[in-house]
């Protein structure tokens, strides 16, 4: 009986830790598999037909040739332009406005911003993208073609403030969250040594906050690099440089989705697109390893 | 922004032929969190170019009395201050704006809290807060800083580094150096020595005893032979009140109050 009883003890001991320890390591592998999967396929281009690295990153003639025998063209500057130009854009936009908000809902009015911002910011996190392209579609796009009277308003400028957006809640909270973690002792002193509310924000509170602050922006670069249905629905998808803010052009994730299910499996147009999935993946990876970097070296500093 | 080179009008033209000896006079402060009455009706006059060291046990209100000195209560939701505390003939909680108010009464805190920045730009804080920017100008009031805090040949070669690199004695003394730059009248020390060792603690006393000199030291303290070896005149605080307040030699060898003879003598409660 009581041995028994000391069995299914152990029993359950093993199971529950032999299904913790396989989720774990089949997270571990999934990852893997994937960097994998997509390193095979994103670099046939390179190897089975033969392009350089060099002309997919920095030429802008984009005519692969959609048979296995290859032999078009596959520079994707248009499509990386694309992307950083939006992304960054949105930075431009969306960064201000986060620090300050974030300021306000730490600093300026706690109660205010715990009653009323927080949960407003966590709703915007949730709201799916496809809602923020539509709405992009219906409101952005002929407010721009209105008030610019250009011919059509899906543009860079379109893309890019719905991106802004989108990453405004992620950059907000977490810079929130990074304000609100700088010791009090801090802000005591400043105001202690006669500053302002405005001068203790700005030359102590800010500067004590900003790797956190650094974090919560590389992070919604991240999302605004991968996101790919907002942008799709409000950038026009015109495989050219845009000749100004207003102008319509692509980029690396819209570029992927309308054609991935046009091209042949194993053709070249194939693994350009593949291509460009791996070098998606090269760059989330590189904001990763940043936002490492910049926590590590939080760590080190406290 | 704010007119600070003088406290205030009235006090300034009226203190200049007859400075007064007294520094603050507190008259029946009293002190409330919400509800809860944290000093009750303080009358004390602190005397100035000397050490006044305040003790007590723990929530007494030292700590609490001497942030109303630079009004650092203000920043607690729900403290509320009634009764009179004069600086040189100015009402610190009518007449003057509190941000004024802190770049006269300056304060060292029980954590040493030098800023996440270099040396140098700790103490020129408080200058390019006042809009002092010619870096000559900056140049000499952060060595005659260091110098006041006893800490300028230290950390004379080393300006441009990080301040979080010294240790706990030398970023207390920078503090007070910090506090200094701004050229206050009186320096407050909330048990600035209690999170120290015994050698920096005996810097940071040397130092208080040379700083009365020029400036109007008020500490509080948890240590009673720290106020015995530095201070000139002690108050002691109980359960909000202020119970006694004289020289420090009187208040340890011949307290007049049953309360001060227990608490001095160890045999409290």
């Amino acid at each position: 009986m009581d041995t028994s009883r000391q069995q299914n003890m152990f029993r359950r001991e093993y199971l529950g830790k032999g299904i913790a320890t396989v989720c774990g390591l089949f997270l571990i592998v999934l990852t893997i598999a994937i960097g994998c999967f997509l390193l095979g396929k994103g670099s046939l281009t390179f190897t089975q037909f033969d392009h350089s690295i060099t002309e997919f990153l920095f030429s802008s003639q984009w005519k692969p040739s959609d048979t296995e025998a290859g032999g078009g063209q596959v520079g994707a500057l248009i499509f990386i332009v694309g992307s950083i130009l939006t992304c960054a854009l949105a930075l431009l936009i969306s960064v201000p406005f986060s620090l300050c908000t974030a300021i306000f809902m730490t600093k300026i009015s706690p109660q205010l911003g715990e009653k009323i911002i927080r949960p407003a910011v966590e709703i915007f996190v949730g709201i799916p993208s496809v809602v923020y392209g539509w709405v992009g579609l219906v409101v952005l796009v002929p407010l721009i073609k209105t008030v610019f009277h250009v011919q059509h308003g899906q543009s860079v400028l379109a893309a890019a403030i719905v991106l802004a957006v989108m990453i405004y809640p992620t950059i907000t909270s977490v810079s929130a969250d990074a304000i609100r973690s700088v010791n009090s002792k801090y802000i005591e002193g400043a105001y202690g040594l006669g500053s302002t509310r405005w001068q203790m924000i700005y030359k102590v509170l800010l500067p004590a906050a900003s790797t956190g602050i650094l974090t919560a922006i590389v992070l919604g670069l991240a999302r605004a690099f991968g996101e790919a249905l907002a942008v799709s629905m409000v950038i026009g998808k015109m495989r050219a440089f845009p000749d100004s803010l207003l102008a319509p052009t692509n980029n690396l994730t819209s570029a992927i989705a309308s054609d991935m299910g046009g091209a042949m499996d194993g053709g070249e147009f194939n693994a350009a697109l593949w291509s460009m999935a791996l070098l998606l993946f090269i760059i989330s990876l590189v904001f990763i390893l940043i936002i490492h970097a910049l926590s590590g070296r939080k760590g080190a500093a406290a | 922004m704010y007119n600070d080179s003088v406290l205030g009008v009235a006090a300034a033209e009226a203190s200049m032929p007859i400075r007064s000896n007294l520094s603050f006079t507190c008259n029946h402060v009293n002190l409330y969190y919400g509800s809860f009455q944290a000093l009750k009706d303080i009358n004390l006059k602190i005397e100035r170019n000397k050490i006044t060291a305040l003790i007590g046990p723990s929530g007494c209100g030292k700590s609490t009395f001497l942030r109303t000195l630079n009004r650092m209560n203000d920043l607690v939701p729900g403290c509320r201050v009634e009764g009179e505390i004069m600086l040189d003939g100015v009402d610190a909680y009518k007449d003057v704006d509190p941000i004024v108010l802190r770049r006269h009464v300056g304060m060292v805190f029980q954590q040493p809290n030098p800023f996440p920045k270099s040396i140098y730009d700790n103490v020129a804080y408080g200058p390019r807060l006042k809009g002092i920017t010619k870096k000559a100008e900056l140049d000499e009031i952060v060595e005659t800083s260091l110098r006041q805090a006893a800490i300028w040949d230290e950390l004379k070669d080393r300006l441009k580094k990080s301040a979080l690199g010294l240790s706990g004695g030398q970023q207390q003394r920078l503090c007070i150096a910090r506090a200094l730059a701004v050229n206050p009248e009186v320096l407050l020390m909330d048990e600035a020595t209690s999170a120290l060792d015994p050698i920096s603690t005996a810097h940071i006393e040397d130092l208080a005893l040379e700083l009365k000199k020029k400036y109007t030291v008020i500490m509080v303290t948890h240590n009673m032979q720290q106020a015995k070896r530095i201070a000139d005149r002690t108050a002691f605080f109980y359960l909000g009140e202020m119970v006694e307040y004289g020289d420090t030699q009187q208040i340890f060898d011949n307290p007049q109050k049953e309360r001060t003879i227990r608490y001095v003598s160890g045999n409290f409660g």
